[in-house]
């Protein structure tokens, strides 16, 4: 039931962490910025609209925004509940969790080059690069849980770990906490990775692959934007949730604040950085990567 | 006070990945002075047994040191040769951050084979001053900038303070000072030399100094 409420809300809650982010952008720049629920107004005009489909894209272009969103959607009843129903998941489900995500990453992807267009080509292949370096900082810090926690489940994870193993191997977790942050920056395309408002295809990665996209589908993409984002942060807010302890509602009640909180954080990470020039992005993936192998290094020494 | 220990040397080691992956030379010697000032503060946090008057002064001196006057002196010599600010790797940015990982991995397997006989503060700190050593030697012979050499080398040396430190908790005070009064000149006269071969080649890099043989 826990579990149920936590994905409920995260359904419904995901594009105000974008709303989040943009008033906290908004207040660095001293400006007000635009409504917290902005997103949903945009939402809903989307998906008034009608939609065009370019007369070169075939049925994958039409079917991608839709599967995209269910997988994305699986995703989230993967990790929404695992904080709250440690029995939640089967063991091994976080290999699971970067199969649906590179799934949806696969329709995306799939989709952009179905319109043939020479842009969205070049923001798949970035996109597809990027995947490829934070995938392994992922999977290596979930093997980090997995070693500190002794569980092989997300529930399990998050249910095995306790003040005890922040105690004996809190700085491997946090170095953990850090390379999944990295990741989310990276996959979610903000900052440094890529500016969410700009519309130069030159430099876009995100944006570039669902610019054919109009209307209805748009609103799916979106929102399935904004879904990743809260999946991505969850991830992170979990992990520190664990070190508070208490029982699941005491949990439903700090994660509202934990996201806020990672939202407030993109938004400063985004206004106090400058993008990164594209070459040298990989190598900030590179060290998410590195982060991670050492916090499983460290995490084998703490644990002996 | 194991746990100020462990963050100082997970510090240490985000240190070294940042100066693998990073190619402003501005940027690294403040990295390197960053890391300077966190081995300075390594004898302060394993200072279990007392806190001596020793111990202190010692920190103090490797902060001032290490922290202030050899990035100031690097700085200097970085503005005089009115050389680019650029790293000029011959081994790529990402290449050198998989090889300190490789590093690092390799220091925590030797560690395992290695036995001290002694009681050590922390389970990471022989590790991670190897590791450190290791990516100094990479710095010196992966970067082209004479420069960048001399940050390396300063990595070396932090690595092989902090295993000192580890191992033998009572070097005398004098040793240490000396190591120290050698670095600065070592820093020094690297500062010197760096400016005058600029002034003879209108660069240092030091791939080019094969030319020197006639």
């Amino acid at each position: 039931m826990p579990g149920l409420i936590l994905f409920l809300s995260g359904l419904l809650l995901a594009p105000l962490l974008l709303g989040v982010t943009v008033r906290t952008k908004a207040a660095f720049a001293g400006r007000r910025g635009a409504p917290l629920f902005q997103q949903y107004h945009d939402l809903v005009k989307l998906l008034r609209r009608g939609q065009v489909m370019s007369g070169t894209t075939t049925f994958l272009f039409r079917v991608a925004p839709s599967l995209a969103l269910v997988v994305t959607v699986s995703a989230a009843a993967l990790v929404a509940p695992s904080i709250v129903s440690p029995g939640w998941g089967f063991p091994g489900d976080f290999v699971f969790l970067l199969c649906l995500l590179g799934l949806a990453r696969f329709f995306t992807v799939s989709s952009a080059l179905d319109t043939g267009s020479s842009f969205e080509g070049m923001g798949a292949s970035r996109e597809v690069l990027y995947s490829a370096l934070s995938e392994p900082a992922l999977l290596i810090g979930f093997g980090v849980l997995v070693r500190v926690s002794g569980e092989m489940s997300l529930g399990g994870m998050y249910g095995g770990l306790g003040s005890g193993e922040w105690l004996s191997a809190g700085t491997a977790l946090c170095l953990v906490a850090v390379s999944f942050f990295i990741v989310l920056l990276a996959e979610n395309s903000r900052i440094p990775f890529d500016d969410p408002n700009t519309h130069l295809e030159l430099t876009m990665v995100h944006e570039v692959m669902v610019l054919d996209n109009s209307g209805p589908d748009f609103a799916l993409i979106t929102y399935g934007a904004a879904l990743k984002l809260w999946v991505f942060a969850s991830l992170i807010v979990n992990l520190f949730l664990t070190a508070l302890g208490g029982s699941s509602f005491q949990y439903i009640a700090w994660f509202p604040a934990g996201m806020l909180l990672v939202g407030v954080l993109v938004g400063t990470v985004e206004s106090v950085m400058a993008r990164l020039s594209l070459l040298k992005t990989p190598h900030l993936l590179a060290g998410a990567g590195a982060i991670s192998v050492l916090a499983f290094i460290l995490s084998t020494r703490f644990l002996q | 006070m194991t746990a100020y220990l462990d963050i100082i040397l997970v510090a240490l080691i985000l240190s070294d990945f940042i100066l693998l992956g990073s190619g402003r030379l501005g940027n690294c010697i403040r990295i390197a002075a960053w890391q300077g000032i966190m081995v300075g503060l390594l004898p302060i946090a394993t200072a279990d047994a007392g806190f001596s008057f020793r111990i202190a002064a010692l920190g103090i001196a490797v902060v001032v040191l290490k922290g202030f006057v050899f990035p100031r002196l690097l700085n200097r010599a970085i503005r005089e040769s009115a050389s680019s600010r650029e790293v000029k790797p011959f081994v790529g940015y990402t290449t050198s951050l998989l090889a300190g990982v490789l590093a690092l991995s390799a220091s925590f397997w030797l560690d395992g084979r290695l036995s001290f006989p002694l009681h050590l503060e922390s389970a990471i700190v022989v590790p991670v001053s190897l590791s450190m050593m290791f990516t100094g030697l990479f710095l010196v012979v992966a970067r082209r900038t004479a420069v960048n050499q001399v940050i390396g080398y300063l990595v070396l040396e932090n690595g092989i303070y902090a295993l000192s430190l580890a191992i033998v908790r009572d070097v005398p005070f004098l040793v240490e000072l000396g190591v120290l009064m050698d670095m600065f000149v070592a820093v020094f006269v690297m500062g010197i030399a760096i400016y005058r071969i600029n002034m003879e080649f209108d660069h240092m890099d030091s791939n080019r100094l094969a030319k020197l043989r006639g």
